[in-house]
């Protein structure tokens, strides 16, 4: 497959001017800068052993969700997202500013079906004792959800509650697809802005990673990491991943609509591109990655990486392959620190990309492997990389604005 | 010499291929047939057993076989019927190779009772069952199909296998609008100039218990059950919801500069789209209807043209006693005294509301209206809402000189999107 054309052929220039970032390390950027900086990594090995997540950290949503009502009609995935989005808003210096907020575009890159786990268990339990009665479903489910579940399970209500609580109105679209999805919702949102079909859009995703309906889904594909915590370059022997929680936003504009209205920048993104190999023989996923590097932009020898390589094999070693023959770039894998966030990491990439370049320095790196280095200089470009644990290989580029 | 590019620069985007599957029937010929002849395809749920529920009819697609069944397996096959149909009548590519991207419109995807059924077998009967349980038996491979299966993901990765689609495809919700925004999505790669060319499909097989209840328990499902065909009533007085349906809508999109030049049998003209999204509250429109005639209103701008220009509406008509009440409202506010008399019909009083495929559905039906200049009603129209004076085309398709078509969808979760389809470049 040919990958989607560059998302920004030189068109408008944008920048990434808010970022919303509530996690696993707990929320805002100098919390996030602190604890990665101290190589901080908030995992739970217990709660649901063998398998392991990375629980999110208590907020008080009331700062960001301050009706309760609101609160009560999401599950914890939205309200994750809900809060991050206000976070990036305020970022970007547009919470509450009504006259952007009603033309500022929304892709969210969503899963969703959080589901009412004793409902289930209580079904499936009745159900083997030999209650199978036709009709014996239909009643319990009549009787046992609760009517607004289904609204904390569709995918486009978290962007509901975003527009919702926030404001957010322009437009609203959701994309669904795991890791490729915060792929695309970056890539299209940049390329609409860069065409001039948009000016300022809030780009990003969420994650509740403590959910066992989940677990089950990844457990299918033998996908979930368990046992003992390793980071992500370190298990080649246990390969996997552990569930992260966390909202990752994003507020993108172009450069004229940034500077009209006295914004700063945390950095540009310059560029966004996707594909999709097949992966029916070895070295799919390392091809493409190559072939996506090559398109990426122009790239100095000195630039870093970050990349949501999430564990699972064979991607992570492919990408692994991919790496080593990049030595040039320093490595930080956002999978060790903060688990994976699925749909949410590639938007968390960019935001840690952004996050670096606007502090003039590469958070530390966290891998007793080596494979991950201190870099001494500022990063001026960073490449975030996003190979999904079963399909989508995406790739952006983020710089420093000169 | 015919120019390439729209009034604002950018290339128009044409529609070279459709398919289309509803409960009426597969393929745009047998649906039209059928849906300018005032069929319903609502029947009595045969699917699964609807005892204790209030609602058991739906707008099923029964006559395509899935086996074993689960609602993203009948999506996807209907989503492959509905897109062979249009590469088919496009001529496009060659066989597994479309030489562009895939948008899809594709309901929210989850593990479904069947399945969580069968790991409740796994566990036994001697042992309390669970989520812990259920994690217990999941892994080891016994069923890794179910991973690939249910990733959300995964229709549009078998789409894109098949068609031979480029790039990363993209799967998208906006709810009971996400067919006009996998439109939309195509409309803007081409407009871009990324591609020459776009597949957008949109399906929808969500008719199971899990599904039905979820929306019945919100009060927004029609419970007039016998006789199913004169359930869905659109603007009626006595509408009492809408009622689910599956099917799917594909269209292949392309620049005009591209069809020309490939020699290819234009169908129509995708002219504007436009959306916005509503703050108001989860599932019902803000009073005032700002939103829907701010949505009318861009895409009107967007296809560079006045009300006065449509000649008819293709309502997103589901026959809940709020949508077409606010839709009323939204169309009246920006058409003025010529709400009353544009044609306004509703696709759904035949094939029921097919969710995340009605807004490309629809689409397909609205460059029907177009070629065949024939108008599908609205039926089951027997007791008129005076609060909603539209004419709705009643129980009897209208022959009519049709230009432009707007098709306006609208969803939970605040989405309203709205096209405007043409015979010729506006």
């Amino acid at each position: 497959m040919t990958e989607t054309k560059s998302s920004n052929p030189g068109g408008v220039e944008v920048w990434i001017t808010g970022i919303g970032l509530a996690t696993s390390l707990g929320e805002g950027l100098d919390a996030h800068w602190d604890a990665l900086n101290q190589r901080r990594i908030n995992v739970d090995e217990k709660n649901f052993a063998p398998y392991i997540v990375h629980p999110f950290a208590p907020v008080n949503f009331d700062t960001q969700i301050p009706k309760k009502g609101d609160q009560r009609q999401m599950e914890a995935w939205q309200r994750i997202g809900t809060y991050a989005a206000g976070l990036a808003l305020e970022s970007a210096g547009i919470k509450g500013n009504k006259e952007i907020l009603a033309r500022m575009d929304m892709i969210v890159a969503a899963g969703g079906g959080e589901r009412d786990l004793a409902v289930d268990s209580n079904i499936l339990n009745s159900e083997a004792k030999g209650n199978s009665a036709p009709g014996f479903l239909n009643e319990r489910l009549m009787n046992d959800l609760r009517p607004t579940l289904f609204l904390a399970q569709l995918s486009n209500l978290l962007a509901g509650n975003i527009a919702i609580v926030h404001g957010v109105t322009g437009s609203s679209r959701t994309f669904m697809g795991e890791e490729a999805a915060g792929v695309d919702a970056a890539r299209i949102a940049l390329a609409r802005i860069a065409a001039g079909q948009s000016d300022i859009a809030l780009i990003g995703g969420s994650q509740n990673g403590e959910r066992k309906d989940l677990l089950v889904l990844y457990e299918f594909g033998n996908f979930n990491l368990t046992g003992k915590f390793t980071p992500v370059w370190m298990r080649a022997e246990n390969s996997g991943f552990a569930l992260g929680s966390g909202g990752a936003f994003l507020v993108i504009e172009s450069r004229a609509h940034a500077e009209a209205r006295g914004a700063k920048p945390y950095a540009r993104l310059t560029n966004v591109v996707a594909d999709m190999a097949r992966r029916k023989q070895p070295g799919e996923v390392k091809a493409t990655l190559e072939r996506l590097w090559s398109k990426v932009g122009k790239l100095e020898n000195d630039g870093a990486i970050i990349t949501g390589a999430t564990g699972a094999e064979p991607a992570t070693s492919e990408e692994q392959a991919f790496l080593g023959e990049h030595p040039g770039f320093a490595v930080r894998a956002t999978g060790t620190t903060f688990g994976h966030t699925m749909e949410t990491q590639f938007p968390l990439g960019l935001a840690l990309a952004a996050l670096s370049i606007s502090r003039g320095k590469l958070f530390s790196p966290n891998d007793p492997s080596g494979l991950e280095v201190e870099m001494s200089t500022p990063p001026t470009q960073i490449v975030v990389i996003g190979a999904g644990h079963w399909r989508g290989e995406g790739m952006a580029l983020v710089e420093a604005i000169k | 010499m015919t120019t390439t590019r729209d009034k604002f620069g950018r290339p128009i985007v044409v529609v070279t291929g459709m398919g289309v599957v509803t409960s009426l029937g597969s393929g745009k010929a047998d649906n039209w047939k059928k849906l300018t002849a005032g069929e319903s395809g609502i029947r009595t749920i045969t699917r699964f057993p609807t005892d204790g529920l209030k609602t058991t009819m739906a707008g099923t697609v029964d006559f395509i076989p899935v086996e074993p069944f689960s609602s993203t397996d009948l999506s996807e096959r209907l989503g492959e019927v509905a897109a062979e149909e249009a590469i088919a009548q496009a001529g496009i590519g060659s066989k597994n190779d479309f030489p562009g991207p895939l948008f899809l419109a594709v309901a929210p995807v989850e593990v479904e009772w069947p399945q969580r059924q069968e790991l409740g077998r796994a566990i036994g009967a001697s042992s309390e069952v669970d989520y812990d349980a259920m994690l217990r038996v999941s892994g080891g491979g016994r069923f890794s199909q179910y991973h690939r299966r249910f990733l959300f993901g995964s229709v549009a990765d078998h789409l894109a296998e098949k068609f031979g689609t480029k790039g990363s495809p993209i799967s998208l919700s906006t709810a009971c609008a996400s067919g006009a925004s996998a439109i939309q999505l195509g409309v803007e790669a081409i407009r871009r100039g990324e591609a020459d060319a776009a597949l957008c499909v949109a399906t929808d097989g969500s008719v199971n218990p899990e599904a039905l209840i979820r929306f019945s328990l919100l009060s927004a499902l029609s419970t007039h059950n016998d006789p199913p065909e004169a359930a869905v009533r659109p603007f009626s007085k006595n509408r009492d919801g809408f009622v689910m349906a599956e099917g799917a809508g594909a269209l292949v999109l392309e620049s005009y500069e591209a069809a020309t030049a490939r020699g290819a049998k234009i169908l129509g003209i995708i002219a504007g789209c436009g959306e916005l999204a509503d703050s108001f509250h989860r599932t019902r429109s803000s009073p005032d209807g700002k939103p829907i005639i701010g949505c009318v209103r861009n895409a009107l701008s967007d296809a560079g043209i006045v009300s006065d220009q449509i000649d008819y509406i293709n309502a997103h008509g589901t026959g809940t006693p709020e949508n077409d009440k606010m839709e009323y409202l939204g169309i009246s506010s920006v058409f003025g005294e010529r709400a009353k008399q544009i044609p306004v019909s509703s696709n759904k009083s035949m094939v029921g509301h097919t969710l995340s495929a009605a807004g490309a559905v629809e689409a397909v039906f609205s460059l029907l209206t177009l070629e065949h200049q024939r108008i599908p009603p609205t039926i089951n129209y027997d007791i008129p809402d005076p609060a909603i004076p539209f004419d709705v085309v009643p129980n009897k398709a209208r022959d009519a000189r049709v230009t432009a078509v707007m098709s306006n969808s609208f969803g939970f979760g605040g989405q309203n999107a709205s096209l405007i389809l043409t015979r010729e470049p506006v």
